[in-house]
């Protein structure tokens, strides 16, 4: 799968979570722009991991702190 | 991803170079909790303690309904002659590790009498329960293995995953279909961990671990299980929610404390692992720390001996935990869990204010409950923690319902 194929599923999957309708960019933020407390983010990886079929640990997560970041990081765990 | 429970200050009113300023966010709700002229829920004192559901709080006479204090062991008369003997005849502290001149008679004793307890071949005493997490956690699994565990978790055991550095998988709370999806996708050969607890103890809920231990065991992983809600109370032998469920034989080990069915202070595991016994070289909280007092492992000792026959207590017990449940739920208050599981009745409170508010009103009324709140707390609630006693007579329970009533209708939640 592409980068840009992850990224068109992953654009999908957030919606529901992007109740602000913040504008999704490579450096958009889930802390600060999309305000994802942990519970959203718990549900969020949840979405992903079924949707790709891989693991994101909490000690993966920890270094993705924006879309940009995410995209990269599943498009290489999804590829091992 | 995820967020953390500090913020940056809002504008440069600290000085630069402050490493206390990431806290100035948690500094404003406190003050804004004072500010609406609550008394400060976290600054309680105790000025006098009655007996294990009475004290003098704040100058008020007190019921107790947020101790942890299940089987109300703080007063039993003959484990203060054990703790009293032992602190006349082995001194008032060990100044020691366990590992060096920090084991006296009574800790092992004390690990006798948890084997005894639990059946199992090896226990360890640490010198609280956060530290048993922190150190077993951290020690049998390291890097480059996975620990798969409840989002819902208490901090010990994440401290001792992040102290590890294992990669750490965690799953939607009690779900055991999002267990097995991540446990299905974690590599073959490697070394795997499933940490559950028996009781979760912000809700009160059980786990379904005869479920999730299958689970854990059909993919090849180790079993940790934290009964600290539960040792004492639930189960046969009060043994927890492993021996409830029939699943005790499956569990590689078992974490508990002392400091709540026990009475005292300081925290243990147990297992049946042949190879045991060798966390006590390479465990740090457990080696670089000072051992518990003889007078407390002694009152452990005791109490532990004595829960074993503790039968009556325990229905006892459940009765109370029965009574208060279905009383709030007959007064409209919406509770963690749809009927009674645990000795803890969670009570959901609209928000935090309200929360505080109703905390307050409940201990002008003379009671005492815990205010738990986020980030402590799932899915951001805010929740007025009741944790029954033994001790808590029939009438006292009506007492708690009678004040709740007149609190909830003081506050306007109910």
């Amino acid at each position: 799968m592409t980068e840009a194929e992850v990224d068109e599923r992953i654009r999908a999957l957030i919606k529901p979570f992007n109740n602000k309708g913040v504008s999704i960019e490579p450096e958009t933020t889930f802390a600060n722009d999309l305000e994802f407390d942990s519970l959203t983010v718990m549900d969020f990886v949840a979405e992903i991991e079924d949707e790709f079929d891989i693991i994101i640990s909490m000690n993966q997560q920890a270094e993705i702190e924006n879309y940009g970041q995410l995209i990269t990081a599943v498009h290489k765990l999804q590829d091992n | 991803m995820t967020d953390i429970a500090t913020k940056p200050a809002p504008d440069a009113a600290a000085p630069k170079g402050d490493l206390l300023s990431k806290f100035d966010g948690m500094i404003e709700l406190r003050e804004t909790i004072l500010a609406s002229g609550v008394e400060d829920p976290y600054n309680l004192v105790m000025e006098k303690v009655l007996s294990p559901t009475r004290a003098i709080c704040n100058g008020r006479d007190t019921i107790l309904l947020g101790t942890y204090n299940y089987m109300g062991m703080t007063f039993d008369p003959d484990v203060l002659d054990a703790g009293k003997e032992a602190l006349e005849n082995f001194g008032s502290g060990t100044t020691g590790s366990r590992v060096l001149n920090g084991t006296y008679q009574g800790h092992k004793e004390c690990e006798d009498a948890l084997k005894e307890f639990y059946a199992m071949d090896h226990a360890m005493v640490f010198s609280t329960g956060y530290q048993a997490n922190l150190g077993i956690i951290s020690t049998i699994a390291g890097k480059g293995d996975y620990i798969i565990l409840d989002i819902d978790s208490h901090a010990s055991i994440y401290d001792g995953c992040a102290m590890g550095k294992a990669e750490v998988v965690p799953f939607k709370h009690n779900d055991i279909e999002a267990l097995e999806k991540r446990l299905k996708r974690l590599p073959e050969d490697a070394g795997k961990l499933v940490v559950l607890e028996g009781v979760y103890s912000m809700l009160g809920d059980v786990a379904p671990l005869k479920e999730m231990i299958a689970l854990a065991k059909k993919y090849g992983a180790m079993v940790l299980v934290d009964e600290a809600h539960s040792m004492g109370f639930i189960g046969e032998h009060g043994r927890g929610v492993c021996e409830e469920q029939g699943v005790i034989d499956d569990v590689d080990f078992i974490i508990g404390t002392f400091s709540k069915s026990v009475g005292t202070v300081g925290g243990f595991c147990v297992s049946n692992h042949p190879k045991f016994d060798v966390l006590r070289l390479v465990c740090r909280p457990y080696v670089f720390t000072a051992s518990l007092p003889p007078s407390v492992v002694a009152t452990a000792a005791t109490s532990i001996r004595k829960l074993q026959h503790g039968a009556n207590k325990r229905a006892h017990l459940w009765e109370n935990s029965k009574r208060l449940h279905a009383g709030l739920i007959e007064l409209g208050f919406p509770l963690g869990t749809p009927e009674p599981q645990s000795a803890i009745v969670a009570v959901i409170m609209p928000d935090l204010e309200r929360g505080a508010m109703m905390w307050e009103a409940l201990l002008k009324e003379g009671l005492y409950v815990n205010l738990a709140r986020p980030p402590a707390t799932p899915a951001g609630m805010t929740l007025l923690r009741c944790s029954l006693c033994a001790e808590h007579s029939a009438e006292e329970v009506e007492t708690i319902l009678e004040m709740f009533e007149r609190a909830g209708k003081a506050v306007g939640i109910i």
